[in-house]
């Protein structure tokens, strides 16, 4: 097909003539995909053509539809949003091969998530617009502006990677088919995500570059073993719809803040500020969150400013702690109570300390070791207890110990606070008891 | 009542208010709370939350869906928004309403995932090609984070323009104290479908604001991210792409009255004037208060807007005042905004670039 291309004016079509080159194949493309749209849909303005850059991208502007005209390579995402966003549309989006690169990760994804998108791949197997460089389609030997010494790369089966990663429907043609108009009309019709690889002649570059014809694109499909025809055909749950539906078996009811009662009284005078240092999985941010509740529910503002490394179950983890009794701007200030858990929050224990009072205290357990602090030490001794303090309980305890040591506000909210969370109820209060109870039976000594 | 949340759950709780119905993000630290939460909460409400392949694919849907009707918002941090960059370009280019909230964590690259920065002041305005405005709230409190993300999702209606909320790791990730009578729903405009508009883009006078359109509703819809027509087809012609870029400038320029938010806390006679925003806020708030206790006379500015720059309510607050102490989480970044505008007056720039919050103490000494 070389000369003048005749385009017939279909309903999808306006009236603007397609400014390709002689012989180029996106004309013939554009009107296989005309005559598909008139076969499956009824409403111009439902059908949304998102093209991205190069040829291709001018695509959108010879139909009558809506259009997304987006960035390079990544129609599909734009496509996927339309979609998702309102499912009664008709999404296809209209690519060049060069997107199958720059947006190669969108393509086995779309098809992965089988969004019901159709994808047109207008593959003329080099980059037309910006100069006869090589894409990612490219066949082997082929001379391109970016490839003088012949292509080394092997091209991207478009089809094949879609189809091994879930795609409903997969078809490789040229544009040369009779058929094509028919091909992708059941890629709209088909449920699910849907790619076309449509290969076809870069009259501009590619052609003259390796002196390409239409059998020489035919012999080298099949060269590349990449043969033409339904690639893949299969029944998926659309996303949309799938999504929807998964959505719908969802009682649940949105976020809303959990306002806490005042139920008790603090009568706390000054700022405090507690850091509980530990191990991560030690349940230190659990147990500062009980301290907070309890703090609101006594009528003081707290605050918490946890510190971790990006590890999960390994490492420090620590909570500062702030209680006022008016609201809290900031989270800074020296600790009043440094309650140091574990080994793994040693140093930031140990940091914390160099800023303690003389009136501040120590509040850490026997199987750690001493750390020298101007304030002194109370230590929570897990012996004398009648059930085994775990290493997960002595967040709590210590912070137990602290409200009491500090007289933050009535052990009986911390009580409270710990029988509304999410663990054993008794259990936690018992830990509560026992932090208290250490921290009333130890010697108080300056170190 | 009190409640005790923190600024990613009041984000979260003021995006469901606003009617936020499509959300699309990648999982990044310290943003990754706001994706986790809208993933459960979007689908109970009616809406959309899809976790993108990446974050180009995640700006990439939202911008989709706000075409085709829904109110979006998006969030991630510094590497993220690095990755949206582009796209920023083309919700500016084709006038999407989109809430970007980006939680600063330290750069550069990698940086800190778990650490406090506010590097990213001056990368939400010229961080994607061309130079072109956009709008940046910053909330410096908890509750703030519900109300300016309200403000932000109406913003984005009001100018059809992307809208940054930009806070950090601290204030998201920072548990604290709510009452909640201050969570005040902030009002967001309806979106109004124009279903058949003479052109997609209206660029005379330049300052309108065209209405919004959506897909499958009305005439057929047309978009793009290259230079256009007011029909939203391709053109290189001077004139229309002269009147869609001035368009574009103009519509926020010549509106900034609206969209200038900050909480002045000045004091009569005050030589010194403390500007700040974010988590960093926070901690200029407490050192003024000590220096007042202190029965020094300081001018404390928490900026809400950080672009367009809040030139009117700066000039307003820095008017009688000889210096201005300006504290900032990055090696004095938005205090350059604030130094074109100071005239003769000195202007104190207390960057902190190594992870640690910058501590009430260290702008007291400021305050002389």
């Amino acid at each position: 097909m070389t000369g003048v291309t005749i385009t017939r004016a279909g309903s999808y079509r306006n009236e603007r003539a397609y400014p390709f080159c002689p012989g180029c194949g996106h004309g013939p493309i554009l009107d296989a995909l005309d005559g598909a749209l008139a076969a499956t849909v009824n409403d111009p303005s439902r059908v949304v053509i998102v093209s991205d850059i190069g040829c291709s991208g001018l695509s959108d502007q010879y139909f009558a539809t809506s259009a997304f005209h987006g960035l390079h390579g990544r129609s599909i995402t734009y496509a996927t949003g339309i979609k998702l966003a309102d499912p009664s549309l008709d999404v296809v989006v209209v690519m060049g091969d060069g997107g199958t690169g720059i947006g190669g990760a969108h393509l086995i994804n779309a098809a992965r998530r089988n969004v019901g998108i159709t994808v047109i791949v207008m593959n003329n197997l080099n980059f037309g617009m910006t100069g006869g460089q090589h894409s990612t389609t490219t066949p082997p030997g082929a001379i391109t502006s970016t490839t003088p010494l012949g292509n080394l790369e092997r091209p991207l089966d478009i089809c094949g990677t879609a189809a091994v990663n879930g795609a409903a429907f997969a078809y490789r043609g040229t544009s040369f088919d009779d058929d094509l108009s028919d091909r992708i009309a059941e890629a709209i019709a088909h449920p699910g995500f849907a790619v076309l690889d449509i290969w076809e002649l870069c009259t501009a570059y590619y052609v003259k570059a390796n002196r390409f014809s239409r059998p020489g694109m035919e012999q080298t499909m099949r060269e590349l073993g990449m043969e033409r025809g339904v690639i893949a055909r299969r029944t998926v749950a659309e996303y949309a719809a799938a999504y929807r539906a998964a959505a719908a078996g969802d009682s649940g009811a949105p976020l809303r803040p959990v306002g806490i009662p005042q139920t008790h009284t603090a009568h706390l005078e000054d700022r405090r500020v507690v850091l509980l240092s530990g191990a991560a999985g030690g349940r230190v941010r659990t147990a500062a969150r009980y301290a907070a509740t309890a703090a609101i529910a006594s009528g003081l503002w707290a605050a918490q400013h946890d510190d971790y490394p990006v590890t999960v179950k390994t490492g420090h983890s620590i909570a500062q702690l702030v209680f006022d009794r008016e609201p809290i701007d900031d989270v800074s200030g020296d600790p009043d109570a440094v309650v140091w858990l574990a080994p793994e929050g040693r140093s930031r224990a140990a940091a914390a300390l160099t800023r303690l009072g003389p009136d501040g205290v120590l509040v850490t357990f026997p199987d750690l070791p001493s750390l020298q602090h101007p304030g002194r030490t109370v230590l929570l001794d897990p012996s004398g207890l009648e059930f085994r303090l775990s290493r997960a309980d002595r967040a709590l305890a210590g912070m137990a110990a602290a409200t009491s040591l500090l007289g933050l506000f009535p052990l009986e909210a911390l009580q409270a606070a710990v029988a509304e969370g999410r663990g054993d109820a008794a259990r936690m209060q018992q830990v509560v008891d026992a932090g208290v109870a250490m921290a009333g039976s130890t010697s108080a000594d300056a170190t | 009542m009190r409640a005790y949340i923190d600024g990613s759950t009041a984000i979260v709780l003021g995006a469901l208010d606003a009617g936020c119905d499509f959300f699309a993000g990648y999982p990044i630290t310290p943003a990754s709370p706001i994706l986790m939460s809208l993933m459960r909460d979007l689908p109970r409400n009616g809406g959309v939350a899809v976790q993108g392949e990446d974050e180009i694919a995640s700006i990439g849907m939202c911008i989709g869906a706000a075409m085709a009707g829904a109110r979006v918002m998006t969030a991630t941090s510094g590497p993220g928004l690095s990755l949206y960059s582009e796209n920023v370009g083309l919700a500016i280019m084709g006038e999407v309403p989109l809430v970007i909230v980006d939680v600063q964590r330290l750069g550069p690259a990698t940086g800190g995932a778990t650490t406090v920065g506010q590097g990213d002041v001056q990368f939400v305005r010229w961080g994607t090609s061309g130079g072109f405005p956009v709008i940046a709230l910053a909330p410096s409190t908890i509750a703030e984070c519900y109300t300016l993300t309200m403000r932000a999702f109406d913003l984005a209606e009001r100018f059809r323009t992307p809208v940054f909320l930009l806070t950090d790791k601290d204030l998201n990730l920072t548990m604290g104290t709510v009452d909640l009578a201050a969570l005040v729903p902030v009002s967001v405009r309806e979106r109004v479908i124009e279903t058949e508009p003479e052109t997609m883009y209206t660029y005379h006078p330049p300052e309108a604001v065209p209405g919004m359109v959506r897909y499958g509703t009305g005439r057929p819809v047309r978009f793009t991210g290259s230079t256009h027509d007011e029909d939203a087809f391709i053109t290189k012609d001077p004139d229309r792409v002269g009147a869609l870029n001035r368009h574009l400038i103009e519509k926020i320029e010549r509106h900034r009255a609206e969209i200038e938010f900050a909480v002045e806390d000045t004091v009569p006679g005050a030589a010194t004037l403390v500007v700040a925003y974010g988590v960093t806020a926070g901690a200029a708030r407490t050192a003024v208060r000590r220096a007042r206790a202190a029965s020094r006379a300081v001018s404390m500015l928490t900026l809400h807007t950080l672009w367009p720059v809040p030139e009117t309510v700066l000039e307003r607050a820095m008017a009688g005042t000889r210096r201005v102490v300006v504290p900032e989480l990055n090696p004095g970044l938005y205090c350059r905004e604030i130094d074109r505008l100071a005239g003769n007056r000195e202007v104190v720039s207390i960057g902190r670039i190594d992870g640690e919050p910058i501590d009430p103490g260290e702008i007291l000494e400021a305050l002389r």
